[in-house]
């Protein structure tokens, strides 16, 4: 791992889509079992050049993403290296079982890719608004669970999951990110990344996607008020880096997770279990709390749900008063 | 192909059903009714049109067996068994804890189990899948793939022949077993299905239709399937669920808990069966 912060809440002049369009065709350019399976959404992910270049392993299965799940898990028993893409909320709710058995069951590698994390669905509404499915992947056996934060985070782990055995879940924004690294920063899934940390730290945010630069504000905001705390982005929901999770909690006392997803079922619930069994330590909450998705603009979503960095703060407090 | 011998697969057949009912015997009760169905397909299928080889069971170039209604699995673990997958006897481990048989078929556990299925309609998707993997890697290898008329309610199914049409997967051959049962009852009465023959050539599979207990006609049939290119081919068997188990026969049970009585009557008619094959 090899990381540059740069967080300055400026947006990226690149698409985030675009990481795994440029990984996609590296990967399949360079690696004839590579194959990806879209349920009528390259469109959406820019990748019908990619279907023209490789039409042969670029593959359609139109708007049917059981079949497609269940055809992805056929395409791996016989050695290939397979993403299926679709909206997060269909590329989980939609195919569960088949993903469940025919993949991870069965014991067979599948990177599926979930677009439109939470609430950056914005305009397509709460029904395209994915907020458990991280949760329900978490809850297969063996599965290995992503949000990532930027374009460069997303470029690095699509390179790292073709490295990565069994069913791997990865939710990412489409469009409009916030930079957050440097080009060229590598990460290992599996380990979080501390992006703030002193021994003098009293709270420390655990986060991930688009809470990252919210949590980046936040600890602005407590610096200038003389509370410093630790940041980490934590975009492997599972496996969790358990010891980072544990070290955090023992040198500040006290954790704030935040995440674009449920709070019943997602990275919170995960820092939650692992603190519980390890090292009980006051955890306050950011994150939907237990409600459906809605139509808007993600800006009134993330006020709307409780997503900003004013949320952070406050949780801070809470947690530092519990302590 | 190999060619035709009736004989041959007719005690081949017999054998499969014997064996398969001493298999789910060893536990005492199971999906007796769905898997003797199959006997004659099996008995075609290995002992004269597969490419397999038991002492490497994952030879890329093999042709692969998907059995969606994976609760047919006894009726697969017989057939194993008698081509040497492994010792017959390590089958009647059926459903005990930490057997290598489970009731439905499970890749990472059976040697000679291509995927894993049981929740159903799930195998026809991933065997579309096998067939392409094994297109794109310019192999000749067949999946054969079987479905119940049961089954065929789950829209999943539906899915996997529209898919596997678009895709011109002629690599496929697709077994619907249709017995006309399921757990409930008739197919008629569940969720009639109308002409479903009918249905599957208008998803765009060459579909035939014979009796499924005729080696003779599933052979035929599968040569015909296998001349035909550029969509994937259905054969639609009409058998009789619980065929040659005498306590399951009538009913058409989907799953049986026999008396020993009724077990010893129907390994004894399966072991009468078996001889008539032979002195045929």
């Amino acid at each position: 791992m090899s990381f540059k912060l740069i967080g300055k809440h400026e947006k990226d002049a690149r698409a985030s889509r675009d990481a795994i369009v440029t990984t996609l065709e590296e990967l399949m350019d360079a690696n004839p079992s590579v194959c990806y399976v879209d349920c009528d959404l390259m469109g959406c992910l820019n990748t019908k050049e990619l279907w023209k270049k490789h039409p042969d392993r670029a593959l359609q299965a139109g708007i049917a993403e059981a079949n497609a799940a269940g055809v992805c898990a056929g395409l791996a028993a016989t050695g290939k290296k397979v993403f299926f893409h679709s909206f997060g909320t269909f590329s989980s709710r939609r195919c569960y079982d088949q993903i469940y058995m025919s993949a991870a069951y069965a014991g067979l590698t599948v990177h599926v890719l979930g677009s439109d994390a939470g609430v950056t669905a914005a305009f397509n509404g709460g029904t395209h608004m994915p907020l458990e499915d991280a949760g329900m992947y978490m809850s297969i056996p063996g599965a290995t669970v992503i949000d990532v934060c930027d374009y460069d985070q997303l470029y690095s782990v699509m390179h790292g999951l073709v490295h990565t055995e069994g069913v791997t879940y990865t939710r990412f924004v489409r469009k409009d990110i916030i930079q957050i690294y440097a080009p060229g920063s590598e990460f290992q899934i599996g380990k979080g990344v501390t992006l703030h940390e002193s021994d003098k730290d009293q709270c420390t945010v655990i986060c991930a996607g688009i809470l990252v630069d919210e949590a980046l504000k936040a600890y602005e905001a407590l610096q200038s008020e003389g509370i410093s705390l630790r940041v980490i982005d934590m975009f492997t929901w599972k496996p969790l880096d358990e010891a980072l999770v544990i070290k955090a909690a023992a040198e500040t006392g006290a954790i704030v997770t935040a995440e674009n997803h449920n709070v019943t079922c997602g990275l919170g619930a995960a820092v939650a279990n692992c603190l519980a069994k390890n090292r009980p330590t006051p955890q306050e909450f950011v994150g939907v709390q237990d409600r459906f998705g809605q139509v808007g603009p993600q800006s009134f979503l993330m006020d709307e749900y409780g997503l900003r960095a004013a949320d952070i703060t406050a949780a801070v407090r809470r947690a530092v008063a519990r302590k | 192909m190999k060619d035709l011998n009736v004989k041959e697969l007719n005690v081949l057949a017999a054998q499969i059903r014997l064996e398969t009912l001493k298999v789910i015997r060893s536990r005492g009760f199971g999906h007796v009714g769905g898997s003797v169905d199959l006997a004659e397909m099996m008995a075609v299928l290995y002992g004269a049109a597969m490419r397999f080889d038991p002492k490497n069971p994952r030879w890329p170039d093999r042709d692969w067996l998907v059995l969606s209604k994976g609760h047919a699995g006894p009726a697969a673990y017989a057939t194993f068994g008698l081509m040497g997958y492994y010792p017959l006897e390590e089958a009647y481990t059926l459903n005990h804890p930490h057997t290598r048989f489970p009731s439905h078929t499970d890749r990472l556990l059976t040697p000679g189990v291509d995927l894993t299925t049981g929740s159903l309609g799930q195998g026809a998707s991933s065997a579309m899948g096998a067939a392409l993997g094994n297109k794109l890697d310019g192999r000749d290898s067949r999946v054969y793939l079987v479905v119940g008329d049961g089954e065929a309610d789950e829209g999943q199914v539906w899915e996997a022949f529209h898919f596997a049409a678009a895709h011109k997967l002629d690599n496929v051959v697709v077994f619907l077993d249709m017995n006309g049962y399921q757990l409930d009852g008739p197919t008629a009465d569940i969720l009639d299905h109308g002409d479903l023959p009918g249905k599957i050539a208008a998803f765009g599979l060459y579909t035939q239709q014979v009796d499924g207990h005729d080696v003779a006609a599933i052979y035929h049939a599968l040569e015909a399937a296998h001349a035909h290119k550029g969509s994937p081919s259905c054969i639609v068997l009409k058998t009789c669920k619980g065929k040659g188990a005498t306590f399951a026969e009538a009913s058409h049970a989907h799953s049986s808990t026999p008396s020993e009585a009724q077990w010893a009557e129907a390994i004894q008619a399966a072991e009468q069966a078996l001889e008539a094959a032979r002195l045929a």
